[in-house]
C-alpha cells in the first residue's frame, strides 16, 4: 500500500466522521463543522487515487480539488449567515422546532 | 516507498482522523473551532505528501485560514445575539443505530478504494500532451484556467452567488466597534506591504509553479480580514460602486472572454494557443481581486457602507 493509497483510505474516514457529526450534532455550526470535514475526506478521496503514480501526480483531480476548496468557503460563509438568521428569529442555533415548552432564552 | 515515509504518511493520516474527530465531540464550540483550523493546515501537509503543491496553498489560505476566520467571527456574532447558544447542546454523544451503520458504508467504502487504488489510470498523458498550448506550464493551472475552464467560470460565479445571498439575508445590523490597540494597526502597516506583494507573486508564478488566481486572491483576502480586524473601513465613497466593481470584475471579466472567444467563432472558452498565456493572465488577475473582496466582506458580514443605527 503506497502513501496515497493511506490519505484515501484516511479520506473514507473522514466522510464517515462528517457524516455521523452532521447527523448527531443539534447544534448549526458543528453541522457546518461536520460539513466541511466530509468534504475534506472527499478531496483526500478524490486526490488520494488518482495519487503520485510513476507518470507523476495527475493534475486534473487537483484542480477539482481546488475549485472544491473555494465552493467550501463559499458554501460554509452562506450557511454561517443563514444560521445567525435564524439564530435571531428563532433564538437558538438549531433546527428543532418540535421542542416543547418556551425556550428561557427567547 | 521506504518504511520512514510509510511511517510519517501513517501518522499523518491518523493525526488527520483524530483531529476531526476531536473538533467535532468537544464540548467548547470556540476549541473545536481551534482544532478545525489545525485540522486545515494538517490536511495542507497531507497535500505536500500527495505532491498537489497548488491545493497545499489554497487549503492552507483558504481551508484553514479563511474558513478558520469566518467560524470564529460567526461564534463572536452567536454570542452577542444568543449567549446560551454558544454551548454546543449535544445529543447524546453514541448512537448505536446510526453509527453502526455509517461503520458498515464506510468499511464498504474502504473497499471500493482499495479495490480502485492498483489501477494508475489518470489524466497526466492528456494534459502533458496539451500543456504546450494552454498558454502556461503549471499542469494544474492549465487545468483550471484552460482545459476545465469552464469549471472555474461556475466557481467563480458561485462564490459572488453566496455573497449576494449573504447580504440578501442581512444577518446582521452593523454596529460600532471599540478601536482595537495600536499595536495590530502599527503591525498591519507593516504587514500589508508584504501580503500584497506575496499575492502579486503567487498569481505571477501560478503560470509555471505551484500557485495561482484561487490562492492569491485568498492571500489578499486575508489582509483584508486583518484591516478589519484592525478597524480600518473603507471610505464611504468607496463602499459603493467601487467595491461592487471590485467583486463583479473577475466574473465579469471572465464572462467577457468567454464571449469574445464565443463570437470570435471558437468553441467556449477555448483560447487561440498564441493568446492563451496574456488570457488566462487577465482572467486570473481579475479573479484575484474579485477573490480578496468577496472573501474579506464575506468576513465582515453587514453590507459595507451600511450605517450602524446611532
Amino acid at each position: 500500500m503506497s502513501g496515497a493509497g493511506l490519505y484515501a483510505l484516511a479520506g473514507v474516514a473522514l466522510v464517515m466522521l462528517g457524516l455521523y457529526g452532521l447527523a448527531v450534532q443539534a447544534h448549526l455550526l458543528r453541522k457546518l463543522l461536520a460539513v466541511n470535514i466530509l468534504g475534506s475526506g472527499v478531496f483526500l478521496v478524490l486526490v488520494g487515487l488518482g495519487g503520485p503514480a510513476q507518470a507523476g501526480p495527475d493534475p486534473v483531480p487537483h484542480a477539482m480539488v481546488i475549485t472544491g476548496i473555494v465552493v467550501a468557503v463559499s458554501a460554509t460563509a452562506l450557511g454561517l449567515v443563514l444560521m445567525l438568521k435564524l439564530t435571531t428569529t428563532g433564538g437558538r442555533p438549531t433546527l428543532e422546532d418540535d421542542t416543547p415548552g418556551e425556550d428561557p432564552e427567547a | 516507498m521506504s518504511l520512514l515515509q510509510t511511517g510519517i504518511d501513517a501518522l499523518l493520516a491518523l493525526g488527520l482522523v483524530w483531529l476531526a474527530w476531536r473538533a467535532l465531540a468537544c464540548p467548547d464550540l470556540f476549541r473545536g473551532i481551534v482544532l478545525f483550523i489545525a485540522f486545515g493546515l494538517l490536511m495542507a501537509l497531507a497535500w505536500v505528501r500527495l505532491e498537489a503543491p497548488d491545493v497545499a496553498l489554497a487549503e492552507a489560505a483558504i481551508g484553514a485560514g479563511l474558513t478558520g476566520a469566518l467560524l470564529l467571527a460567526a461564534l463572536a456574532r452567536l454570542h452577542r445575539i444568543a449567549p446560551a447558544g454558544t454551548r454546543a447542546d449535544t445529543r447524546e454523544a453514541w448512537r448505536n443505530g446510526p453509527a453502526l451503520l455509517l461503520v458498515l458504508a464506510g468499511a464498504g467504502l474502504g473497499l471500493a478504494v482499495l479495490s480502485l487504488l492498483p489501477e494508475p489510470a489518470g489524466l497526466q498523458a492528456q494534459v502533458a500532451a496539451e500543456l504546450g498550448r494552454s498558454g502556461v506550464s503549471n499542469p494544474v493551472t492549465a487545468v483550471l484556467l484552460n482545459f476545465r475552464g469552464y469549471d472555474t467560470l461556475l466557481e467563480v460565479l458561485v462564490l459572488l452567488l453566496a455573497l449576494l445571498a449573504a447580504w440578501s439575508l442581512e444577518a446582521e445590523p452593523p454596529r460600532r466597534e471599540a478601536p482595537p490597540g495600536p499595536v495590530l494597526d502599527l503591525l498591519l502597516r507593516l504587514l500589508l506591504p508584504v501580503l500584497v506583494l506575496a499575492a502579486a507573486y503567487l498569481l505571477w508564478a501560478g503560470a509555471h509553479a505551484p500557485g495561482g488566481a484561487f490562492q492569491a486572491g485568498a492571500v489578499l483576502g486575508a489582509a483584508g480580514v486583518l484591516a478589519l480586524l484592525a478597524g480600518w473601513r473603507l471610505q464611504p465613497r468607496l463602499t459603493g460602486l467601487p467595491l461592487r466593481l471590485a467583486i463583479a470584475i473577475g466574473p465579469g471579466g471572465f464572462l467577457l472572454v468567454a464571449w469574445a472567444l464565443l463570437l470570435a467563432g471558437r468553441p467556449l472558452l477555448e483560447y487561440p494557443p498564441a493568446l492563451a498565456g496574456a488570457l488566462i493572465l487577465l482572467i486570473e488577475t481579475l479573479a484575484t481581486l474579485s477573490i480578496a473582496a468577496t472573501l474579506a466582506v464575506l468576513f465582515q458580514g453587514s453590507r459595507p457602507g451600511a450605517e450602524p443605527p446611532a
